[in-house]
């Protein structure tokens, strides 16, 4: 799948993995998040080696069947606070503050099911803040979401990272979702044996507008990058 | 839910006349059509209506009474057989070997499954013996279980009780096998033990499986009691039945099938309520 692939990630980044579809998004999230294992190379994180999954590196999966769905939204947010033996009322207590956080206050006694795509995934977003853990792992969180919903979602997760100061890791294939969040995207080649093909910084100031010249000029180029990988996949096909 | 009544025909709508059904009215254009002009609840009632009065008919212009009864005979034979209380005894003894061997059958079952489940040893172990099982049914156990646990109650629970396991058994493992795997890399992210994953999210998600199982069992606990009864009892349903063949007395073999089924039905029922009041945040969309 991946081969010859290196990345480092700086603490408090926020960087975007872009690549065309099938190419290892998903393997080189699941390798930094311990599901699945390298066959060759290593993961580490702050120099220890990453063999599996942990409580400081928090995933939110692309679409919603991470959701327990016996679980109220408000349970399913302090569900880790539970695993670490949190009394019931200081963990509802937190998990109440960060319903409000990605605005579903008022929404925890709800169950999964009787929530809207959109609500599912700020639970998740939520149930992955809630452990206070420094890396944010997220695959695709917004891909099966509305054009509205997502742009909401990416300005409420840009605060999020500002106020909390995390280090996210943050898989699209969407290039413009990837310019509106990131501080760095990772461009990667299509597979088999895909590594980085271009790490772009992007300077931008904060809020981000996509109607911003600067904008537009750095989506032509991550575009034009990704459609040559597109091609070149097609032609190996 | 509310949404589920609103979807129903209300009462202003059963009370329509049928004259106006041809004109196209908006406001019950997005109900279900009522085909026959009959509110739902009348359907089932009116189809069992129909078929008592064909078999009423068939069994009166066709057959003698001693090979095919009619239903006002059977329903004749019913209340004597009330009035004698045999009925209710043979039911009881029926159900009461029922829920016994349906219990035990379920505690192990459901144990097995979930252990096979989560140690990969025990699966590997235990699967020659499941694959092998599976195939064989009860009631060609008959044999050494009357060898070994008697005539009596013994061999009625043994083999009740390897009907249930097995189904309950092969439901529960399926259900912990098709856990979304997500649903455990999330807990596992989130910092939970073995034993936190097993106990939060293994056994939480594989419960609509498990009570799946168990209304499985629960029907083919009823077929393997009569048979077993049939062949080796002197009380309960089967022996009812397979008794009253002997005598010739067609209507009470009637009743007793009927009797069944109405408490299979009732069984059936029950354990649905039940799992749906104590256990409704389980079912997968609810």
């Amino acid at each position: 799948m991946l081969r010859g692939l290196s990345l480092e990630i700086e603490r408090g980044e926020f960087l975007c993995l872009l690549g065309p579809s099938g190419c290892g998004k998903t393997t080189v999230l699941n390798l930094l998040a311990g599901f699945e294992h390298p066959t060759g190379g290593a993961v580490s994180v702050d120099g220890r080696p990453v063999t599996a999954p942990g409580v400081e590196r928090a995933v939110v999966f692309q679409g919603d069947d991470s959701l327990y769905t016996w679980l109220t939204a408000v349970e399913n947010v302090e569900f880790g606070l539970r695993l670490a033996g949190v009394d019931a009322r200081r963990r509802r207590q937190t998990a109440e503050r960060y319903l409000d956080l990605v605005g579903l206050r008022g929404q925890g006694h709800k169950y999964p099911s009787q929530l809207s795509g959109g609500m599912k995934q700020r639970i998740q977003i939520a149930r992955a803040l809630v452990c206070e853990s420094p890396i944010l792992l997220m695959d695709e969180p917004f891909a099966a979401l509305d054009a509205q919903t997502r742009a909401i979602l990416q300005d409420e997760l840009i605060g999020i990272w500002q106020q909390t100061a995390r280090t996210i890791v943050f898989i699209t294939h969407d290039i413009a979702e990837a310019i509106a969040l990131a501080n760095r995207v990772g461009l990667m080649t299509a597979g088999p044996e895909a590594r980085m093909k271009a790490i772009a910084p992007v300077d931008l100031p904060r809020p981000r507008r996509r109607g911003d010249p600067a904008f537009g000029a750095l989506y032509e180029r991550l575009a034009d990058m990704v459609s040559e990988e597109v091609r070149r996949a097609g032609v190996l096909r | 839910m509310t949404v589920a009544s609103g979807a129903q025909p209300g009462p202003q709508a059963r009370r329509t006349p049928a004259v106006e059904k041809a004109e196209p009215a908006p406001a019950t254009a997005a109900r279900r059509p009522r085909r026959f002009g009959l509110p739902a609840a009348l359907v089932p009632v009116a189809s069992v209506a129909a078929l008592l009065l064909v078999w009423q008919v068939v069994s009166a212009t066709f057959f003698p009474p001693v090979l095919f009864p009619t239903p006002v005979m059977v329903g004749k034979a019913f209340a004597a057989e009330i009035a004698s209380g045999r009925l209710l005894r043979d039911s009881l003894v029926s159900l009461r070997r029922i829920f016994a061997g349906f219990a035990l059958g379920c505690a192990i079952g459901a144990s097995l499954g979930l252990l096979m489940g989560s140690v990969r040893l025990a699966r590997r172990a235990l699967d020659p013996f499941i694959q092998f099982g599976r195939f064989v049914p009860s009631i060609s156990l008959l044999s050494p279980a009357l060898i070994w646990f008697g005539i009596g109650e013994g061999s009625k629970l043994f083999l009740i009780t390897y009907t249930t396991t097995f189904i309950v058994l092969l439901n529960t493992l399926g259900a912990v096998l098709t856990v979304p795997r997500n649903k455990i890399r999330a807990a596992q992210s989130l910092g939970a033990t073995r034993w936190q994953l097993f106990r939060l999210v293994m056994l939480p998600a594989s419960l609509h499986g498990i009570f799946t199982g168990m209304r499985v069992g629960m029907g083919l606990s009823f077929t393997t009691v009569v048979a077993a009864e049939m062949i080796a009892a002197d009380t309960g349903l089967g022996f009812l039945i397979i008794n009253s063949r002997l005598w010739f007395q067609t209507d009470v073999v009637f009743v007793g099938i009927i009797t069944l089924g109405v408490l299979g039905y009732l069984a059936d029922k029950t354990f649905q309520a039940l799992i749906h009041r104590l256990a409704g945040r389980y079912a997968p969309t609810h």
